[in-house]
């Protein structure tokens, strides 16, 4: 059995990620924010997580980075995108998985694997903000909504038509329908459908293949879920470790150093 | 902690260094020397589009003057952002090509580079690499006000027809008559026949020189041909070019011979597609580098030899329509991937890398689709980088280092 001792450190554009493992055991994860420097979160993180398990940092045998930020992880052993460190996780979590959607913080990625677990093609966003989890931040700050709320009131409403894809104009036109009287729930069910519509876009682009699975911190939000469902016309299951798959994708790879 | 960032000590680095470049450059001086100082030798300078037939022209003596290698060197020279907002002020939208907005650009302001480009006598616009050219000559055509000579050439789906070819023909023919009322003089055709003789010349030892890269591993990479390419565009068609060329061509020879490898440790080979993003050549260059990745062969720079099977040196002049009309961005996706099937078999290619190039739309619309066709029918990977030929506010390093980087890991995996 394998018993090495490894990390993955996931360095996001709004929250760091860590996850310790022994061989394929999770010894534990943890999420806080990036804040304003890239290398202090990741030792930030990384120091945190293994206060937490009591762990003593030499005895972690091998780090893999990934993120935006995974270049400026010096004490990583090697820095790895996040598009392979997604598509290792997700299959860690769930082997017949054949196509993972990613939804965080400022990037939303789709992968398609092979049988292997092999990444075959993948696509993220354009240099634009529709479609992940800040063009949802923003339009909860307009209809000023808890976004841990967001979600669920999305389940309540029929989705109102929101046709930029610009997310601040969608804002514009959030308030101008807001102005129109129409409801809170409507409008947020078409912020999500918006969202959603993009992701799918970019699935369909790479070639959907079943069984999907959702991760990033997005995972967690339930309107998302049902509105990429309806548009992508699949089921979707949700990583127990969506918003660290990066990180645990990483620790797997790190295993197999 | 990637590799791009490691200082390693390199002894090869000066072996790998193209020797012909300062030739080039030199050429390239005088040539630009020659342009702006026509005037006082009393020749004429015609502007003209990159696809256009420059082979009467040199044959009359008049010194073309293009745009686009202009454009190309404002890319290059990191200016495009002001100039391509100077236009912008003056009114050209953003969506238009950055090639034309620096270029409007550097016209009204005497800025860029060289400090703009020599006044044309007249203008040469062939749409056979786009219909943006079309207006862009007609704007230069009004702010010089001097007479614009258009050449049509159509589309081409799968094969040309006869009447296309006449249609065509019939241009070259009042192309011709329109450069002898601009100089003053006949075309003497003797002369016609040396120049087309020396174009097809050059055409081949540029495509030889492009071959030398079906070599592993290659003496060269594509982001040195896009430097190379600067004369076949520009001075096919003289002996100045020739030589060049064949002394390039010597030099990669000599290269193989001695086993050096323009990406030390080559381990893939890459096809590239679309013009280069020319403000990253570098940057491009080393991150591909850094994953022991040889960008080997383009669909841009084998453009202009990629017709050579097209053309009869002894009838240049008869066979131009078939060779000008049927340039890569002028043919259906059908023949585009005809065509990328066969570099990929030629340069051994392990995957392409596609520029979806905000400004030429012409070269990037469907790319997605050839992605498709390319993965189904050829089953090699792609990537797709979305960027801008030369307006640097379209490209976005992170993402596109992470895109390069996760596809260098699918195909090391
Ligand atoms: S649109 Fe494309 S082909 Fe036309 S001038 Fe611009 S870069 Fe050249």
């Amino acid at each position: 059995m394998n018993t090495k001792i490894t990390a993955g450190i996931d360095i996001g554009s709004i929250t760091a990620k860590a996850v310790v493992m022994e061989g394929d055991k999770i010894l534990g994860a943890r999420v806080q924010f990036t804040g304003y420097t890239a290398k202090k979160a990741g030792r930030d993180v990384f120091d945190g997580m293994l206060g937490e398990i009591g762990m003593p940092p030499d005895r972690v045998e091998c780090i893999v980075s990934t993120g935006y930020g995974r270049n400026s992880i010096d004490f990583a052993d090697k820095a790895v995108t996040e598009i392979t460190c997604h598509g290792a996780g997700a299959w860690f979590v769930n082997p017949e998985v054949r196509f993972v959607v990613d939804v965080g913080g400022q990037d939303s990625k789709v992968i398609r694997l092979d049988d292997s677990g092999k990444v075959v093609d993948f696509a993220m966003n354009d240099k634009c903000a529709a479609g992940t989890g800040r063009f949802l931040e923003v339009m909860a700050r307009a209809l000023e909504v808890d976004l841990d709320d967001f979600g669920e009131l999305s389940l309540a409403g029929i989705p109102a038509k929101i046709s930029s894809i610009c997310t601040v104009f969608a804002e514009s036109e959030v308030i101008s329908l807001i102005a129109r009287g129409e409801t809170r729930e409507n409008i947020i069910a078409g912020i999500h459908e918006s969202a959603a519509s993009r992701i799918s876009a970019m699935a369909r682009r790479v070639g959907l293949v079943l069984p999907v699975m959702m991760t990033g911190g997005v995972a967690k939000n339930k309107g998302m879920l049902a509105a990429l469902e309806k548009k992508l016309d699949a089921p979707i299951q949700v990583s127990e470790y969506a918003q660290v798959n990066g990180a645990l994708g990483a620790a797997i790879l790190a295993a197999r150093m | 902690m990637s590799d791009m960032n490691k200082k390693t000590v390199d002894p090869g680095k000066d072996n790998r260094k193209i020797k012909s470049v300062s030739r080039m450059k030199e050429i390239m001086t005088h040539y630009y020397i020659d342009a702006k100082t026509a005037r006082e030798s009393g020749k004429k300078v015609a502007w003209i589009t990159s696809g256009g037939p420059v082979e009467p022209l040199i044959a009359m003596d008049v010194i073309p003057v293009y745009p686009e290698n202009h454009g190309a060197m404002v890319g290059a020279s990191k200016m495009g952002v002001d100039l391509c907002q100077k236009a912008e002020e003056m009114g050209y939208s953003s969506d238009l090509c950055s090639y034309a907005r620096a270029d409007i650009a550097c016209a009204a302001t005497q800025g860029g580079p060289i400090g703009g480009l020599p006044e044309p006598d007249f203008l040469v616009c062939c749409n056979n690499i786009c219909g943006t050219v079309l207006k862009w000559y007609e704007v230069a055509a009004r702010y010089y006000k001097v007479p614009l000579f258009i050449l049509d050439t159509p589309f081409i789906h799968r094969e040309m027809r006869k009447e296309a070819q006449q249609y065509v023909m019939s241009q070259i023919e009042e192309y011709i008559a329109f450069l002898e009322a601009q100089c003053g003089r006949k075309m003497d055709y003797d002369r016609m026949t040396d120049v087309g003789r020396l174009a097809v010349e050059g055409l081949r030892l540029w495509q030889a020189v492009l071959d030398t890269a079906a070599h592993k591993p290659s003496p060269i990479t594509a982001f040195d041909l896009f430097f190379h390419l600067g004369l076949i565009v520009t001075l096919r068609g003289t002996q100045v070019t020739v030589d060049y060329y064949q002394g390039l061509l010597d030099e990669m020879n000599e290269r193989i011979a001695n086993n050096i490898a323009m990406v030390p440790g080559e381990k893939y080979r890459l096809l590239w597609d679309n013009l280069p993003v020319w403000y990253k050549t570098r940057w491009l260059s080393d991150k591909f580098a850094s994953h022991k990745a040889c960008l080997v062969a383009d669909t841009y720079t084998s453009a202009w030899s990629g017709v050579l099977p097209l053309i009869d040196e002894d009838r240049f002049l008869e066979t131009m329509s078939l060779s000008y009309s049927q340039v890569y961005i002028n043919i259906s996706h059908d023949m585009m991937i005809d065509k990328l099937s066969e570099m990929i078999r030629k340069y051994d290619a392990d995957g392409l890398v596609m520029h979806s190039n905000r400004s030429c739309k012409p070269y990037s619309l469907g790319q997605y689709d050839l992605q498709k066709m390319v993965m189904e029918q050829l089953g090699i990977p792609t990537l797709i980088i979305e960027a801008d030929m030369v307006d640097e506010r379209h490209f976005a390093e992170s993402q596109i280092e992470t895109r390069i980087d996760a596809f260098m890991e699918t195909l090391k995996s």
